[in-house]
C-alpha cells in the first residue's frame, strides 16, 4: 500500500499583478484503495492542487510538503514524478503536433515501466483498453489529442490512465463538458482502474454528477485555497442539494447579500 | 521572355489598387535581414508577398491607369548572362530575406574558386560525364532566375552530366557525392537526364565546406520516373546557393526532396516545370536550422500545359537564437493548363524562443478549368505545455523533444525509400536537437 501526503500546502502564482496566494494551507493524506473527492466552486484552487501534484512550473509552492511514501515529491522533476507513480489527468489536454498516439503511449508506457512493454500483449492491450473506452481504432494514428473532440479529450486521459497503472490518479475536472454517456464511459473506465485495489484517486469536481458513477470514500469541499470541511460521501450528497452558498464567509458572504439585495 | 496575362486570381495577394509614388507594396512586409534594423526575432508567418518581378515590370499596367501590381511569377526575369541581372541590395522580393553579407561573393564577386569535387557512384548502364562548357545538353533544362544563379552559368568550367539511358529501370541508386574542400566563391553545374520511359533514383550529397553557387539541371523526358535528392550536411562554415530545374515531359514522373540540415546560409531554388500533359511532380523539403543558421528554399511549380498534377510538403524545424527559415512556395497554374491538381504545404515547429521562420505560399490560378489548387501554411510552437504534457506522462525532457521532432519530420523521411540513407538522416536530425541543448 502507497500513501501520498500533502501537508500545510502553499501554492502562489506570478501574476501581472503581482504574486497571488491561491493554495492556503492544504492537507490531506490518501491511500491506494481510497477515492477522494474534492469539491468547490470555481476558483477555490481545486485545479490548483492537481498541477501542483504533477509539478506544472507555473505553480510555486512557498511552504508546506508533498510526498510519497515519504519520498519528496516537490525534489522531483514532472517526468519523476511519473515514474514515481502520479499520473494526472489533464482538465484541457494539449495537442502534441507530429507525435502519433500510438508512438507516444509506447514511448510513455517504456518510460513508465523502465522497459519496453511486450509488442504483441501492449497492442492488444492498447487496442482493448480502447475499446472499452468506446475510442475509435483510428485514433492510435492520430496525432496525440489533435482534433479530438473535447469528450475524446477526455477519454484518451482515462485510456492512459488505465494502460500506465498509476499509483495514484488525479483527475481534474475530467467530468466538465461532457454528456451523459461519456460521462459513464469514463467513469467505467476509472472504475476498471480503481478495482485492481492498487490505486489511489483524487477525484477534482465542480459538480455532483460524476459522483453517481465514481462513489468517493471521502469528500473534500475547497473553497479560498483551504479545505472548509471534510466528510464521507453523504456530504457530496447535502451538496448537491444545497450547493456551495452556505461555504461563502466573510467578503465573499457580502458579495453575494449584496448582489441579492440589488436583485430584490 | 515576359508574357502578363490579364486574367488572374491570385490568392493572398493584395487586391489591384493604385501605386502610390515613391511606395512600393512590399515596403511595409520587408524583412529585416537587408535594412539594417533590428526588430525581434519570433516565429511568424508572412503575409504574401510582394512584386515577385521588381522593378522589370514595374512599368506595365492595365486599363485606366490602375496599376495591377506584376506580381506574376510568370514575369520573372530570366538569363543566361550575368550583366542581366542587376547588382543586388537585399530589397529584391526574392532577396529580402537572405542575408546578403554572409553570402561571401557568390552575388558579387567572380566564382574562380575550386567547386566541390563529384564523386559519381552509379549502376551500370548510367552513363556519367565531365564536359565543358560548350556541351550540346548545357542549358536543355534551366535557365538562371536570379543573379547567383547566373553567376555560377557564367563561371562554371566544367560539368558532370548523369545520363540513365532509355528505359533503363534502376534498382540501386546512383550516388552523387559533392565534398567541398574550399572556401573561395566557386561554381558548380550538373546536369541529370532522365532518357524515355526510364526509372531512377539519384543523391545529390552534400558535405564538407565550400562556398558554391550551384546550377543543376534535370531533364525528366517522356514516361520517365526519376527521383531527386538533394542533401545539404555542409559543415558549419558552408554557404550554398542551389537552383534545381526540372524540366518535364508528357507522362513524366518527378520526386525532388531537399533536406537541409549543415550550412551557414543554404538558398534553394527548386523548380518543376510542366511541358507535356500527364506528368506529376512531388516536390518534399525537410530543414532543420539551429542557431545562427539561415535555410531558405523557395520553389517554383510551373503548370504550362494541361493534366498534370503537382503535390508540395515543406516541413521544417527551428531551435536556437536566430535560427532562421524561408519558404516560399510559387505555384502558377496558367490559362493554357486545364485539368491541373495542385497542392502545396509548409509546416513549421518551432523548438525555442529566438528563431524565426518566414513562409510565403503564393498560388496564381489563370484558369477555372482545373481539377483543384490549394495552398497551407502553418508554424506551430513546441512550448511549455506540450513538453509539461509529456513528461507528466513519464517522459523525460530530450525523450519529449526528440519525439516531437521525430514525428514531425519523419513524414519527409519516409519518402526517401533509400532504407541507408533515411537512417543516417534521422540519426542526422537527432545530432541537431542535441546540438543545440545549450
Amino acid at each position: 500500500m502507497s500513501t501520498l501526503e500533502i501537508k500545510d500546502l502553499h501554492v502562489s502564482i506570478e501574476t501581472e499583478q503581482g504574486t497571488k496566494e491561491i493554495l492556503k494551507g492544504v492537507s490531506l493524506t490518501i491511500k491506494t484503495g481510497e477515492t477522494h473527492a474534492i469539491m468547490g466552486p470555481n476558483g477555490s484552487g481545486k485545479s490548483t492542487l492537481a498541477s501542483t501534484i504533477a509539478g506544472h512550473p507555473r505553480y510555486n509552492v512557498t511552504r508546506g510538503t508533498i510526498t510519497l511514501d515519504g519520498e519528496d515529491v516537490l525534489a522531483m522533476s514532472v517526468d519523476q514524478r511519473a515514474r514515481a507513480g502520479v499520473f494526472l489527468a489533464m482538465q484541457y489536454p494539449v495537442e502534441v503536433p507530429g507525435v502519433t498516439m500510438t508512438n507516444f503511449l509506447r514511448t510513455a508506457k517504456t518510460a513508465i515501466d523502465g522497459v519496453a512493454p511486450a509488442l504483441r500483449t501492449w497492442t492488444k492491450d492498447v487496442k482493448a483498453a480502447m475499446q472499452l473506452l468506446r475510442i475509435d481504432a483510428d485514433f492510435a494514428q492520430r496525432n496525440v489529442n489533435e482534433g479530438f473532440s473535447g469528450g475524446e479529450k477526455k477519454r484518451v486521459e482515462i485510456l492512459q490512465l488505465e494502460l500506465f497503472k498509476p499509483k495514484f490518479a488525479v483527475l481534474d475536472e475530467t467530468d466538465s463538458g461532457l454528456d451523459v454517456d461519456a460521462l459513464k464511459v469514463v467513469s467505467e473506465g476509472v472504475n476498471r482502474a480503481h478495482a485492481t485495489g492498487n490505486m489511489g484517486t483524487l477525484l477534482i469536481t465542480h459538480y455532483t454528477r460524476i459522483l453517481r458513477y465514481i462513489k468517493p470514500d471521502f469528500v473534500h469541499v475547497f473553497v479560498d485555497g483551504q479545505v472548509v470541511e471534510e466528510g464521507g460521501p453523504e456530504l457530496a450528497d447535502r451538496l448537491e442539494e444545497e450547493g456551495y452558498d452556505r461555504y461563502a464567509t466573510g467578503a465573499g458572504a457580502a458579495t453575494i447579500a449584496a448582489a441579492a439585495a440589488a436583485q430584490a | 521572355m515576359t508574357e502578363i496575362t490579364t486574367e488572374k486570381a491570385r490568392i493572398g495577394a493584395p487586391s489591384a489598387q493604385p501605386f502610390i509614388n515613391g511606395f512600393t507594396e512590399e515596403g511595409e512586409n520587408l524583412s529585416p535581414v537587408n535594412t539594417g534594423t533590428n526588430t525581434s526575432t519570433t516565429s511568424e508567418q508572412a503575409p504574401s508577398a510582394g512584386p515577385l518581378a521588381g522593378a522589370s515590370a514595374k512599368s506595365h499596367s492595365h486599363g485606366g491607369g490602375v496599376g495591377v501590381p506584376d506580381s506574376s511569377r510568370a514575369g520573372r526575369l530570366t538569363s543566361y548572362k550575368l550583366a542581366d541581372f542587376k547588382p543586388l541590395t537585399g530589397l529584391e522580393e526574392d532577396w529580402r530575406f537572405t542575408p546578403l553579407k554572409r553570402l561571401r561573393g557568390l552575388h558579387n564577386e567572380v566564382l574562380s574558386g575550386s567547386a566541390p569535387s563529384v564523386a559519381v557512384t552509379a549502376p551500370d548502364g548510367v552513363v556519367v560525364e565531365t564536359v565543358g562548357r560548350e556541351d550540346r545538353r548545357i542549358g536543355l533544362a534551366a535557365i538562371p532566375e536570379d543573379r547567383v544563379s547566373a553567376n555560377a552559368w557564367e563561371n562554371f568550367t566544367e560539368a558532370t552530366v548523369i545520363t540513365v539511358p532509355a528505359e533503363l529501370q534502376l534498382d540501386g541508386e546512383v550516388s552523387v557525392l559533392l565534398t567541398g574542400t574550399s572556401t573561395e566563391a566557386s561554381a558548380q553545374h550538373i546536369v541529370i537526364v532522365a532518357e524515355r520511359f526510364s526509372k531512377a533514383r539519384i543523391v545529390l550529397d552534400h558535405q564538407g565546406s565550400a562556398i558554391v553557387s550551384e546550377n543543376v539541371e534535370i531533364l525528366v523526358e517522356d514516361g520517365a520516373d526519376l527521383t531527386v535528392i538533394s542533401l545539404q550536411e555542409w559543415n558549419d562554415d558552408a554557404v550554398h546557393a542551389s537552383s534545381q530545374q526540372a524540366k518535364l515531359g508528357r507522362d513524366a514522373k518527378f520526386k525532388h526532396i531537399v533536406v537541409s540540415l549543415g550550412g551557414d546560409v543554404v538558398r534553394m531554388t527548386p523548380s518543376t516545370r510542366f511541358t507535356g500533359p500527364g506528368a506529376e511532380a512531388e516536390m518534399f523539403g525537410l530543414y532543420f536550422a539551429d542557431a545562427g543558421q539561415h535555410l531558405e528554399q523557395r520553389l517554383f511549380v510551373d503548370h504550362a500545359v494541361a493534366n498534370c498534377k503537382s503535390r508540395v510538403l515543406y516541413k521544417g524545424a527551428l531551435q536556437g537564437r536566430n535560427a532562421h527559415t524561408v519558404w516560399v512556395g510559387d505555384v502558377l497554374i496558367r490559362k493554357e493548363a486545364e485539368g491541373t491538381d495542385s497542392y502545396e504545404a509548409n509546416r513549421n515547429l518551432v523548438l525555442t524562443d529566438g528563431a524565426r521562420a518566414d513562409s510565403v505560399p503564393n498560388l496564381e490560378i489563370e484558369t477555372g478549368l482545373i481539377e483543384g489548387a490549394g495552398h497551407a501554411s502553418a508554424t506551430g510552437r513546441f512550448d511549455d505545455e506540450h513538453l509539461f504534457y509529456l513528461m507528466a506522462r513519464g517522459i523525460p525532457e530530450d525523450v519529449a523533444r526528440r519525439l516531437v521532432v521525430r514525428g514531425f519530420l519523419n513524414e519527409i523521411i519516409q519518402q526517401i525509400k533509400v532504407p541507408a540513407l533515411e537512417e543516417r538522416l534521422t540519426e542526422a536530425v537527432e545530432r541537431e536537437l542535441a546540438a543545440s541543448d545549450n
